[in-house]
């Protein structure tokens, strides 16, 4: 035990840019896969929200692929696309859609219809009514969803590292690979660090938001 | 043939309208005709599943008729753009439906935003409103519906419908929810408002006192049609049909707008009190 921790302290000193590196490049998996995954969802969700049926059936096939384990998914998409980052990428795109797509219209038709007619009634455009009502009053579900998102996002994408995409994964795969405990520690160590601070992070502003928007 | 139903200058006629849901094997509205007058304060009401909701709706368009024509202060509201319509009409409902995400000024000030009006005088208009439904403003102006009493909630509703004093106010049950002293003072409160700017109100509620204490002229609907429409004395004096007969019975011996409505022999107004026909009459004419 103590042998592994003094492994791990060399590696951090020896291999400073190594890690800094690993977790830089997470991040940008992470930052690219987030931005995409809600441009999608947001367009997914205009789409379905005013159809019922449609939207059901979306969320249950986005719930099928979502259940597709991460290794066998991006096994499946390398004769397509590669293997790299690229590949990584849609892999993550594709199951946050589950997460955010679900709750993002769960959240939208949780609204009091009674208060969504009054908008209406009070001569609120359709876009207004989602602006100014539904999505504020969604805003706790949906902030839900993104925090859902990001966290399993930070995780998935380590595993990524198996076709090439880079990232912690790189680390913690060597350290397998190679029987190397220090590298596995640090893999281990970075991702649930940077799961654990996005954990904090998205609660604080949840919480902030929830003040703002004064729902008690 | 009735004074009270020549339409001098009619803020809201119905002609003919209907109403069938999709699915439904029956008329929710069922060809109704009538004519109301600027300034009128017309309840409307009726058993549950009356139609009463049904023909509300159909004003601010949140429903579509299936027939018939409906017009506001002489125009088609087909031929309206529906978000422009529903912005000069007040609409109140049971639910109250404040957005519990805004405080009591940012709901009344909704309107007044979307026709853009200044902040000053959407300002100056939050304060004179919650004058006028009594709620110190100093005290409520920022609070959430969510810290505000039933009664409260629905004062704040029924300022918010008002904000840029519509020529029409709907009402849906308004105080359909709240206890019997309280919503006696929110009626006797609305009295004196409809009393103070002469808007035009239709208001419907399922209690017979109310609608006769609060009406002008009530409005009696049954199985979507009109059973009768025309003065509580009117009503009192000469019920259209075993229907308007059994509702008025229903509410005891005291319907009247003094309480003597019952006892009340009005042998004057004895024609044309089935109006859901005589109006339409007169409004084609
Ligand atoms: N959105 C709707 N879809 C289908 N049927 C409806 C709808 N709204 C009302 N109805 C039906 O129309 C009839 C009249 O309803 P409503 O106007 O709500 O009555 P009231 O307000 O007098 O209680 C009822 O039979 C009701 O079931
Ligand atoms: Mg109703």
């Amino acid at each position: 035990m103590a042998e592994a921790w003094q492994q791990f302290m060399a590696y951090g000193e020896r291999y400073p840019h190594k890690l800094v590196d690993a977790l830089l490049q997470h991040l940008q998996i992470v930052g690219i896969t987030l931005m995409v995954s809600l441009a999608l969802a947001v367009v997914l969700t205009l789409l379905l929200m005013d159809h019922r049926r449609a939207a059901e059936l979306a969320v249950s096939v986005l719930g099928a692929l979502y259940s597709v384990p991460s290794l066998a998914a991006f096994a499946l998409l390398i004769p397509l696309l590669g293997i790299g980052m690229d590949t990584a990428i849609v892999v993550l795109v594709i199951y946050n859609q589950f997460l955010l797509v679900r709750n993002f219209l769960a959240g939208l038709d949780a609204v009091d219809p009674s208060t969504v007619e009054a908008a209406i009634a009070m001569g609120m455009t359709p876009l207004q009514v989602l602006l100014r009502v539904r999505v504020p009053l969604a805003f706790p579900v949906i902030m839900a969803g993104v925090h859902l998102a990001i966290i399993s996002t930070i995780g998935i994408a380590t595993i990524a590292a198996v076709i090439n995409a880079g990232g912690i994964g790189v680390i913690l795969f060597d350290g397998l690979r190679s029987h190397k405990i220090a590298k596995i520690l640090w893999g281990t160590a970075l991702s649930a660090g940077l799961a654990i601070t996005a954990n904090m992070l998205m609660t604080r502003i949840e919480r902030l938001a929830e003040k703002r928007l004064h729902f008690s | 043939m009735m004074d009270v139903l020549t339409p001098v200058s009619p803020a809201l006629e119905f002609h003919h309208v209907t109403k069938r849901f999709p699915d439904a094997g029956y008329n929710a509205v069922d060809d109704v005709s009538l004519s109301i007058d600027e300034g009128e304060l017309v309840t409307l009401v009726g058993t549950s599943g009356s139609g009463k909701t049904t023909l509300l709706k159909m004003v601010n368009r949140l429903y579509e008729p299936t027939a018939g024509q409906i017009v506001l202060r002489g125009h088609d509201i087909m031929a309206a753009d529906p978000v422009q319509l529903r912005r000069g009409i007040g609409y109140v409902i049971q639910q109250v439906g404040l957005f519990p995400h805004m405080t009591v000024a940012e709901n009344i000030a909704v309107v007044p935003k979307l026709l853009k009006w200044d902040s000053a005088r959407t300002g100056a208009r939050i304060d004179e409103l919650l004058q006028l439904v009594q709620l110190d403003s100093a005290e409520f102006a920022r609070r959430y519906p969510a810290e505000l009493s039933g009664g409260q909630q629905q004062r704040v509703g029924l300022a918010r419908a008002l904000a840029v004093d519509p020529a029409l106010m709907l009402l849906d049950e308004p105080f359909g929810a709240i206890d019997a002293i309280t919503r006696d003072g929110l009626q006797n409160e609305l009295l004196r408002i409809h009393a103070a700017h002469r808007r035009t109100y239709l208001f419907v509620t399922h209690d017979i006192r109310e609608a006769f204490k609060l009406g002008t002229r009530v409005l009696i609907m049954h199985g979507g049609r009109v059973q009768q429409f025309a003065t509580p004395d009117e009503i009192a004096a000469a019920p259209a049909n075993e229907f308007v007969v059994e509702l008025l019975a229903s509410a005891g011996t005291s319907v009247g707008p003094s309480g003597e409505a019952s006892v009340e022999t009005s042998g004057g107004m004895s024609a044309g009190t089935s109006v859901g026909t005589s109006t339409g009459d007169d409004v084609r004419g």
